[in-house]
């Protein structure tokens, strides 16, 4: 029987493993699925076959480490955050550091592995949605990489906030869509993505930049950011002779946060925090699907959105345009459902001081989209004793945001 | 009800010619204007209706539609009164068959046994639900066919015979071939080459194929005409309203009539092509 939207969805039965999601088709409990037009089932079920097909071949593994380790510049340190750590008084921090990546973000690390799969599939034409600028950043750089046409859709309204990502994309040789339709953010773009590859299907990929949209994108996309969690596990283990005790990641669309968690599911005794963006508060304009919002069906997945009584989608708001979503990946809402991982929020307000703490004391700038996982890291640890370990990814760097960070703290860069 | 769709498709076979089918946003500038047009369809020549579902995110949708959309809900169309408007239509008109068009969301969330018995009440015939392909069927195609509501399906050209049977299986009233790879209202369609198309669909299935997307006049409606069942108009039809709103986006005397002239056109257009009636 469907669960009805609105419904309790709790106490269900724990599975054995939770890595084993998704089914067939592309279902993690009631989430996920493949909600798309007809026009591009044959795209969907041609990708999955690739992918899986990709997934099985050693030469394939090869070159994802091969660009990995000298493209990207994996693996990413695991760095213990010494001052932080003495100055909240509790746990032991550790960072990701995610932001050292190549292009400054985890977004790269599924990029490159979808960019391959498009190699392999003979597709010379390439298309993004980005909010915040790193994904198309991302998309940019790999499809000059290796010489394919890069087309990336983006709201009007962060075309404008986030112009110093536009002009890389442009450099980097990307064709950047300003998009006008609806309310001109994330999901517009998406929707606009979703519409190019309608209309050309027979030589487009199309590179969703996160761990949502139809099957299989969810399962591969976390695939790809896997990367995160497994060196994580490897460094900790000789960092500290053991497993972290908890992890913590912010959360738009997921990626990074299910990339960290993913490796660590089935280790029940590590804590698990996911952090979304609670924008103005929960009870006025937020980012916060799975704290405000209800399961429902949007760019090709059931999931929990934010939306209406009628099933119009809502418009998000986070300081943080890669958190400005207004759902969440399906593994994600499945995993809220299940109790396995703890979702809380921080708003912006939290975000820009974790910033700022962040900064002045380990001489990082993370980007404000780890920053409010850094807010939290700064609720949570003084309630741990001192020989908890505590990861948290710092997801990208912060000099994409710092024009908007200056405007926020009421200063100007000349 | 799929009686009325298999009625109104066995008079345009007695009549010797394809049936016109026409889209129009519910709620679209406002309710009575829609309710108004929706009316006068069936007396400028239209043989069968859809309404459509206003949705914020139409993914599979132009520019037309897509503002339709928003128009609609800026003036608070939602689920509930577009089945409303419905109802009010049904009371006119027992014969012209209602098509639902829109996307899933806004049903799933009005809940979907709520939603079928409500619609079938108001005098739905038939749902198509864009961003519902055949692997997802359990959601609403199934419970529609068995609450007595046609569940139609898109094929489009990227459905290849391998996949047809799948997309035809559980579909009812008849199929709607998408013309292009595309969005509404975007790219004019190779008329030749749709009807092959719908040739290749008639070997998997004994319902009418009708064609839309693309088809913005009388002479395009005659040309689909040729080789279809069916011809389906709603981009042009929301050009055609959306050319009489005043600044605020706000219906004038002239609304109905500009859609009316339209259809009107379109099924001079498609009655022009005489085909011959089914033994």
């Amino acid at each position: 029987m469907l669960k009805q939207a609105g419904q309790a969805v709790s106490a269900q039965a724990q599975p054995n493993s939770f890595r084993t999601g998704p089914d067939e088709g592309g279902h993690f409990g009631q989430f996920g699925g493949r909600f798309v037009a007809e026009t591009l089932m044959p795209n969907i079920l041609e990708l999955e076959k690739a992918y899986d097909e990709a997934k099985n071949d050693p030469s394939f593994h090869a070159d994802m480490e091969h660009f990995s380790k000298h493209y990207i510049g994996r693996p990413s340190p695991l760095y213990f955050a010494e001052r932080m750590t003495e100055h909240l008084g509790g746990a032991k921090i550790y960072f990701k550091r995610e932001e050292l990546n190549h292009t400054g973000a985890h977004k790269v690390n599924n990029v490159l592995g979808q960019i391959l799969l498009a190699r392999r599939m003979g597709k010379k034409r390439i298309i993004a949605e980005t909010g915040a600028g790193q994904h198309g950043v991302a998309t940019a750089t790999l499809c000059a990489r290796f010489g394919l046409e890069c087309i990336v859709y983006m709201g009007a309204v962060d075309v404008e906030r986030q112009k110093p990502n536009v002009f890389r994309m442009n450099m980097l040789g990307a064709k950047v869509v300003p998009v006008q339709s609806g309310t001109r953010t994330l999901k517009d773009a998406m929707n606009e993505a979703l519409r190019d590859w309608v209309t050309n299907v027979a030589d487009t990929f199309y590179c969703i930049g996160t761990v949502a949209g139809p099957h299989p994108y969810p399962a591969m996309v976390r695939d790809f950011q896997c990367v995160i969690g497994n060196e994580t596990r490897t460094q900790m283990l000789e960092a500290e002779g053991r497993l972290p005790d908890s992890l913590v990641a912010c959360i738009g669309g997921g990626s990074n946060a299910i990339g960290l968690f993913h490796p660590f599911l089935d280790d029940k005794a590590v804590e698990i925090y996911g952090v979304e963006a609670a924008g103005h508060g929960l009870d006025k304009l937020h980012a916060a699907s799975l704290t405000g919002g209800r399961p429902g069906v949007l760019h090709g997945n059931r999931t929990y959105l934010l939306m209406d009584y009628d099933g119009q989608i809502s418009d998000a708001h986070s300081i943080s345009a890669g958190l400005d979503y207004p759902g969440i990946g399906p593994e994600h809402a499945w995993l809220h459902d299940m109790g396995r991982v703890t979702y809380i929020s921080a708003t912006d307000d939290e975000a820009l001081e974790a910033f700022q703490l962040c900064s002045q004391l380990e001489g990082i700038l993370p980007a404000l989209e780890p920053s409010h996982a850094l807010a939290k890291v700064i609720e949570l640890a003084p309630q741990k004793p001192k020989d908890h370990l505590m990861v948290v990814n710092i997801s990208g760097r912060g000099d994409k945001d710092l024009f908007q960070i200056a405007e926020h703290l009421g200063n100007t860069i000349a | 009800m799929t009686q009325r769709i298999e009625a109104r498709f066995e008079q345009c076979r007695a009549e010797g010619r394809a049936a016109l089918v026409t889209y129009i946003m519910a709620g679209d500038p406002d309710p009575e204007t829609s309710l108004a047009i929706l009316k006068s369809l069936p007396k400028a020549g239209a043989d069968i209706v859809e309404f459509g579902l206003p949705f914020t995110d139409p993914m599979a949708d132009g520019p037309a539609i897509q503002a339709a959309g928003l128009r609609a809900l800026k003036v608070g169309q939602d689920t509930a009164k577009t089945l409303d408007l419905i109802r009010r239509f049904r009371a006119e008109d027992q014969d012209t068959p209602v098509i639902l068009m829109g996307y899933f969301n806004p049903i799933f969330v009005y809940g979907v046994d709520r939603f079928l018995s409500d619609a079938k009440e108001a005098g739905v015939d038939g749902l198509i639900v864009v961003d519902l392909p055949p692997e997802e069927d359990d959601e609403l195609c199934l419970p529609a066919l068995k609450a007595g509501l046609a569940f139609i399906r898109l094929a489009t050209p990227t459905t290849d015979d391998k996949r047809l049977p799948a997309v035809l299986a559980n579909t009812a009233g008849f199929v709607y071939y998408v013309s292009i790879t595309g969005i509404t209202g975007a790219a004019t369609p190779d008329f030749g080459k749709v009807a092959s198309a719908v040739e290749r669909i008639k070997h998997h299935t004994p319902l009418p194929v009708v064609v839309g997307f693309g088809v913005k006049s009388g002479a395009h409606a005659a040309a689909v005409a040729q080789g279809a069942d069916g011809v389906v108009v709603g981009s042009a039809l929301i050009d055609a309203l959306k050319g009489t709103l005043d600044e605020q986006g706000r219906a004038t005397s002239r609304s109905v009539e500009a859609v009316t002239t339209l259809v009107k056109e379109l099924s001079d257009g498609v009655r022009s092509v005489v085909k011959r009636a089914a033994a």
